[in-house]
């Protein structure tokens, strides 16, 4: 029984990239399209070279039965792609794992839910496709409903929940899920602060409960409180196992040391939109992943649509290290009617830039989450690079020391002094208070 | 428990047929998901179930009946094409909601593992249903027209399993392929035309010259069409030899179906 829950010897991933051809308008679709047989005799269709990018290379890690594994690493590392190798949804170029037990995946939470079911009927269908049994279901059925807080809501469509109660039926379902080997995708994204809580409990109380998990996620916090072992990985390779502290160490100094202020990203041309590119401008221009906290910090975005995308919008996470939400921005910020202002954007490619001022942020590591979404749906997800925030004010020298917290913004005091014969003075702000009779004289001041 | 081994796998496998068994429970639940999500948010809901194969009934009869004025061997026309058009329907139907299963459940495909056999088959039950309530209006019929049903009718289940069989064998065959060309999304159309006056639904086969008839035999939903007529009315039954060729054609496309199905299937998440 000592054997390891899970073993993948040289595991490798291989897709084939290359652009799809483009048709920019309809005519000329027609006109391909009616040529291709002739195109096809003369052997002239399916002759582009072939370009073959590995999406995981090599991976060989053990793990034991009953650990509890992060898969730490930026997007674009492999993470997602070693979780579907060992839950089958996709199989290996080469190399090969070996899995003992029943395994439990949830690369997302609420997979098959349909709009047009009830809540209840959706339990049993979300339930059947994680894998769980309609005795499984019928016995917890009570304890889902009652974690999800959908209460009398039970009965209604799900197309008719708000997004808040359909991630939170969602992950109830998954959450009731009990293999031996439980393998989870980022969801914790979902949901509100509470909730999220209520989940990582979840999820603590599974992790206890002797099963062996892996956990993909952007969390550190989550990761280092959740987890007993990590796993790095870099482009598709191993970069560290083992503790995860150590591993948690690792990813965030491997993140700031780059000096890659620029990440790109492959294009992915079956997705309707992809972000190929985030830097780190400073303000004089220079691509950087160090900041001063007086320096005005720009994220630049390099986006392709390859259709038209109706409600298009851009929004920007800005996350400490540890996974800490600092901020959302959207690019609707200052026109909240969604509908009026989203424009549809017709395919090519766009450049954004957000701004973020000058003192906002407290010295720390922090890095960008940008979500391109259209209408109801994200497109594509991505992460900037770690960047590094200095204290250069001399706030940290004030006798308190460092200054806590995350946000160093310099905000307005205001001082009043009154004496007791009801006169009344304004005190310089962050001033010394002056002496007594400076003070009386001020209010003689003020009387006359 | 067996260890589960994970690796590259290019050549034909197995069925798979064993685990498609363990899994049965999903397959209920995704049968029972089309089932009640078809007619959702339609006005007159199952309602269509009968309406689809009696407003092509009243066409056929007009056209082929009336007009045409085709032999219907003593059935009344319209009963003799609708007794057709159910099994036909099922069959037909199946076989397009079934090629395009896989692309419409490309969520599943990418984020949870299952043996996706499942899929073209569970829409392909879910027709069933639609089945069983036109049937309704099927005996309705006969009761009109004063036909009443003889003890032969107890096979007609033979009959009907022989169609569910041969719409999953070709639902099969075009989901699998309906995933890396979506030029099947084009051909279905036309499949389903063309099939349509391959068989006897709106003429009876006894039409078919003699010297044809073993290979329009090959066509399994003669048999079935013809064995619906003989069940219900008592008309001349399929041949031994046309039920044989029907049966092998069903069995030979449901087996390579199938193995082509699970040699292509590890590149469903990865194509879609």
């Amino acid at each position: 029984m000592d054997e390891n829950a899970i073993v993948t010897e040289g595991l490798s991933k291989r897709y084939q990239i290359g652009k799809p051809e483009k048709y920019r308008t309809l005519r000329d679709a027609l006109a391909r399209a009616a040529s291709a047989p002739l195109r096809a005799l003369r052997g002239e269709l399916e002759r582009k070279p072939k370009e073959w990018f590995w999406a995981l290379e090599d991976v060989s890690v053990e793990i034991a039965r009953g650990d509890v594994v992060g898969v730490l690493g930026r997007n674009g590392a492999g993470k997602t792609t070693l979780l579907k190798l060992l839950s089958r949804i996709t199989v290996p170029t080469r190399g090969q794992a070996i899995i003992r037990g029943r395994v439990g995946s949830l690369l997302e939470v609420g997979t098959g839910f349909h709009p047009e079911l009830t809540g209840r009927d959706n339990i049993f269908l979300n339930g059947a496709i994680i894998g769980m049994r309609r005795a499984d279901i019928l016995r917890k059925f009570d304890e889902i409903v009652e974690f999800a807080e959908v209460g009398k809501f039970i009965d209604t469509t799900v197309k008719r929940y708000s997004s808040g109660m359909h991630a939170r039926l969602a992950f109830a379902v998954a959450a009731h899920l009990e293999p031996e080997i439980l393998i989870v995708d980022e969801v914790l994204s979902v949901g509100d602060a509470a909730f999220q809580k209520k989940c990582l409990g979840k999820m603590d109380a599974v992790a206890k409960g002797g099963r062996t998990v892996l956990f993909v996620s952007h969390n550190m916090s989550a990761a280092a409180q959740l987890c007993n072992r990590g796993i790095l990985l870099d482009s598709g390779r191993l970069v560290r196992t083992g503790v995860i502290d150590d591993v948690v160490r690792e990813y965030v100094e491997s993140g700031t040391r780059e000096q890659e202020a620029t990440l790109t990203f492959p294009a992915r041309p079956t997705k309707s939109g992809s972000i190929r590119r985030i830097g780190l401008v400073n303000p004089s221009g220079k691509r950087t992943t160090e900041f001063f906290n007086d320096e005005r910090i720009c994220v630049e975005v390099e986006y392709e649509l390859t259709e038209a995308l109706p409600d298009h919008h851009v929004y920007v996470w800005l996350e400490r290290a540890d996974g800490l939400m600092v901020l959302r921005s959207a690019d609707d910020d200052y026109a909240p009617r969604l509908e009026q202002t989203r424009a549809v954007r017709q395919p090519g490619t766009y450049t954004r830039r957000v701004f973020f001022p000058p003192s906002l942020l407290n010295e720390g590591v922090y890095q960008f989450r940008i979500d391109l979404g259209k209408r109801w749906a994200d497109v594509d997800r991505q992460r900037s690079a770690f960047f590094r925030v200095e204290d250069c004010t001399d706030y940290r020298d004030s006798s308190i020391g460092k200054r806590k917290g995350v946000v160093l913004f310099p905000l307005e005091w205001k001082e009043e002094f009154f004496s007791a014969e009801g006169g009344r003075v304004e005190l310089p702000v962050g001033a010394p208070l002056p002496a007594l009779t400076a003070l009386e004289e001020g209010l003689e001041g003020e009387g006359e | 428990m067996k260890p589960i081994v994970i690796r590259a796998e290019g050549s034909w496998r197995s069925l798979g047929l064993r685990e498609a068994w363990e899994y049965r429970e999903l397959l209920f639940f995704l049968t029972w998901r089309d089932v009640k999500v078809k007619y959702k948010q339609t006005h007159l809901g199952v309602a269509w179930a009968v309406l689809q194969p009696m407003l092509t009934m009243i066409v056929f009869s007009v056209v082929f009946g009336r007009v045409a004025k085709l032999p219907s061997h003593g059935v009344p026309y319209p009963l003799f094409t609708y007794a057709a058009l159910l099994p036909w329907q099922l069959f037909a139907n199946a076989l397009v909601q079934s090629s395009n299963s896989l692309v419409t459940n490309q969520a599943l495909l990418t984020k949870v593992y299952f043996p996706r056999m499942l899929i073209p088959s569970a829409t392909v039950l879910a027709g069933v249903i639609d089945f069983a309530v036109a049937c309704v209006v099927l005996f309705g019929m006969m009761l009109f027209y004063g036909v009443t049903p003889t003890v032969r009718v107890a096979v007609l289940p033979g009959f009907v399993l022989l169609a569910v069989c041969a719409a999953l064998a070709v639902g099969i065959w075009l989901s699998a392929l309906n995933v890396r060309y979506r030029d099947v999304r084009y051909t279905v159309p036309f499949l389903t035309q063309f099939w349509l006056f391959a068989s006897p639904i709106a003429y009876s086969s006894s039409v078919v010259p003699e010297r044809y008839r073993l290979l329009y035999s090959l066509n399994p939903m003669a048999s079935v069409v013809d064995g619906f007529r003989w069940a219900l009315f008592g008309v001349e039954p399929p041949s031994a030899e046309a039920l044989i060729a029907g049966s092998l054609t069903v069995g030979v496309l449901l087996v390579s179906g199938l193995a082509f199905f699970r040699r292509v299937e590890t590149t469903f998440a990865d194509v879609v």
